[in-house]
């Protein structure tokens, strides 16, 4: 069981705020995230564009942003569960929350800050009518344990960094990779895929384009997929393999959060913006693009400051009754869990003769 | 109101709309349809409009000549899902009066 203060449901640019947030105020965080990284959307879906509109910074790249929160924030020692989502949750009688993920990691808290933007970052299912039947069969979505595909024959389907990439991975233990994309272009790092078309003249990677996989076949596992090439003609061939690893990128779905007692509108869980982001669950807050209130704008520097009142509001919930005062870390300091302290540098004083 | 054209969206439930967009805000065909919330919130426009999620795809159901796809609007709908000959992403498609009359259709969430 990992215990928390406030345990933090995504690691976006929000959840990794609070935890600086809460830090100041002697408050530990533990976030969970689906995504095996940190940074949520900024870095699944845009590392490398630039943002214009946070406070200070004229222009940072989303990736840049992720690092500087980390930075900003690592004095506070976060935990992290990554690459696992948050499933259930329960109250217990003294008035913690027990959050289990689908890996069945348990996390205790007194206040649970769900920070998780558009909901957790899935795969992506191509609509192949009969692809559920082989799921976990054959058919693999995200790639776990490479070692499965030692010696083994792989179709690869996917025109992005993670089919590339994989390509180029598997080239090396598996007995045979076939990479299939519906155009020749790809889109990826331009090392990848030179490194691609490499391997692709070597014979290493068998390129099939313009194609897409239509069907699978098998009987209780993968033994091959349907091909059609390009998107013109009808022509069809059968390809042996056994392995079918569709790449198709991520797309977040609010999931098993929607079955929580949360209100919920339109995708997002509604707040009392008036106070704290606290939802209809006391000790439950929702933080960033997760919530919604009248005139909710989905942008990070709100998440920022959502995050800012949520760690007030839990500082309250944990030291009930306690005075506080607010301090500025200019004023103050910042003195880090791990024993580090930060401080404004004393004004030199000296007489001039 | 010469600052709006009129373009008919259908659905995911296949129900059609003639909405008023207007020309004068910078916005694009995606953004209109969240205006007007033609399509649940959370399952369009999911990258903000970067052609980076193909989940404002759309058919271009009329006549119209549009500008050309960029390399990325391409690369996104070639590993997008229900792509057929006339989809376009929402997002790429800006609203101004050369597009007045426009008719489309939401592509299924995927």
């Amino acid at each position: 069981m990992i215990t928390t203060d406030i345990l933090i449901i995504g690691a976006g640019p929000t959840g990794l705020f609070a935890v600086f947030e809460a830090g100041l105020l002697k408050l530990k965080c533990h976030l969970i995230d689906a995504l095996p990284q940190i940074g949520g959307q900024c870095s699944e879906i845009y590392p490398k564009k630039p943002i214009y509109d946070i406070p200070g910074f004229p222009e940072i790249l989303a990736g840049e942003l992720t690092d500087n929160l980390m930075e900003q924030c690592q004095q506070f020692q976060p935990g992290f569960t990554l690459g696992e989502r948050a499933e259930t949750i329960e109250k217990h009688a003294d008035g913690t929350f027990i959050v289990t993920t689908n890996k069945g990691t348990k996390h205790q808290a007194s206040v649970v800050a769900i920070a998780g933007g558009l909901g957790s970052f899935e795969p992506r299912k191509p609509p192949i009518s009969n692809i559920s039947d082989f799921e976990d069969r054959g058919v693999e979505y995200i790639i776990k344990d490479p070692e499965i595909y030692r010696n083994k024959s792989i179709v690869i389907a996917g025109g992005g960094d993670s089919a590339l990439d994989w390509s180029i991975f598997l080239s090396k233990i598996a007995s045979k990779v076939t990479l299939i994309h519906r155009r020749n272009e790809f889109r990826g790092a331009l090392d990848s895929v030179e490194k691609v078309q490499e391997l692709k003249n070597k014979g290493l990677v068998n390129l099939v384009t313009p194609a897409e996989v239509t069907s699978i076949i098998g009987h209780k596992h993968v033994t091959g997929v349907t091909v059609k090439k390009s998107l013109d003609s009808d022509e069809e061939f059968n390809l042996m393999c056994d392995h079918f690893i569709p790449l198709f990128g991520l797309s977040p779905k609010l999931g098993p959060i929607a079955n929580w007692g949360l209100n919920i509108e339109k995708n997002a869980i509604k707040v009392n913006n008036s106070l704290d982001y606290q939802t209809n669950i006391p000790g439950v807050f929702a933080i960033g693009d997760v919530n919604t209130y009248p005139g909710k704008l989905k942008l990070i520097l709100c998440g920022f400051h959502e995050a800012t009142l949520m760690c007030q509001a839990a500082y309250r919930i944990i030291n009930p009754g306690k005075k506080y005062i607010l301090k500025y870390t200019t004023v103050s300091g910042i003195d880090g869990f791990d024993g580090t302290r930060k401080e404004a540098p004393k004004a030199v004083v000296k007489k001039i003769e | 109101m010469d600052q709006d054209i009129k373009i008919t969206v259908i659905d995911r439930n296949g129900v059609s709309h003639v909405i008023d967009a207007p020309i004068d805000m910078a916005m694009n065909l995606m953004e209109v349809i969240r205006t007007y919330e033609l399509a649940t919130e959370g399952t369009i426009g999911t990258c903000g409009g970067m052609a980076m999620c193909a989940s404002c795809q759309c058919y271009i159901l009329s006549n119209h000549r549009l500008p050309e796809k960029q390399d990325d609007e391409e690369a996104m709908l070639s590993e997008a899902f229900y792509v057929k000959e006339n989809s376009r992403l929402g997002c790429q498609i800006q609203i101004n009066p050369e597009i007045e009359g426009l008719k489309i259709e939401i592509a299924p969430e995927s």
